[in-house]
């Protein structure tokens, strides 16, 4: 049986970069889906105060994972390039 | 022209879908990552519309209204309408032969109709088994944290008219 190509120290270095930028946009995420929970919650029952600061942080969450995306698919190429 | 297999024994599959497991977990990943985003987008879209529907919701003007009339609700009845927007359902129960009390149906834990129960005195939601008091819309048992919103009521002659909605009650 044929064994996958070993991987080299830089791409070993890009896979761990890469798995803690994924566990970060995991971690941002699950805030995201508690914010969402939350104000959908207190919208339900009446509050509607904490409504627009929600959407900004929530906005805020989002640029923050897609500065994550950006950050593994950079790094996804550098290490391919290598 | 097929190119000639390779002098060493492969199983055929493996020439033809040639995988490398390192560059297939970067893709991976990569896809991971993508996904996660757009799941992220998603849930900032969930949030933008509770933002509108808090903006175009926010401003209830409460309008007089005719809700029912004295007769048509027997003692320990009810009554459902619509208050102050076609969109808020209430409900109307007679409590005594003089005395009627208004409530927004809406509990307010998630929204789910309250049902009356004459027997207990009480509001019932049946979603989460939250329970209202029918004498003043606290909250007797349950998830929900504040009371139902009470709408005013008053009485001329044999109509009943709804004037307003007590939001002081409903936050509590």
């Amino acid at each position: 049986m044929q064994r996958p190509p070993e991987t080299s120290a830089p791409q070993r270095r890009g896979l761990t970069a890469i798995d803690g930028a994924l566990a970060m946009i995991a971690i941002l995420l699950m805030v995201q889906m508690w914010l969402l929970t939350a104000t959908l919650e207190g919208f339900l029952a009446g509050h509607r105060d904490g409504v627009l600061p929600a959407a900004m942080i929530s906005g805020v969450l989002l640029l923050a994972t897609f500065g994550l995306y950006r950050f593994v698919r950079r790094v996804d190429r550098e290490t391919r390039g290598r | 022209m097929n190119e000639p297999r390779s002098a060493k024994k492969e199983s055929l599959w493996r020439e033809e879908v040639s995988i490398f497991a390192a560059e297939e977990r970067y893709v991976n990943r990569r896809q991971f990552a993508k996904f996660l985003v757009l799941t992220s987008a998603g849930m900032f879209i969930g949030n933008l519309w509770i933002l509108l529907r808090s903006w175009l919701g926010g401003r209830v003007s409460c309008p007089a209204l005719a809700v029912a009339r004295v007769g048509e609700i027997p003692v320990g009845g009810s009554r459902l309408f619509t208050y102050p927007g076609p969109n808020d359902p209430c409900i109307l129960i007679r409590t005594s032969e003089d005395e009627f009390a208004a409530y927004s149906q809406k509990c307010t834990h998630l929204s789910c109709a309250v049902t009356y129960a004459p027997r207990e005195a009480r509001f019932e939601c049946p979603c989460h088994q939250g329970y209202f008091s029918a004498a003043d819309g606290r909250v007797l048992q349950g998830p929900p944290q504040r009371p139902l919103p009470r709408i005013l009521l008053r009485r001329q002659g044999e109509r009943l008219i709804a004037v307003g909605v007590d939001l002081q009650a409903a936050r509590g």
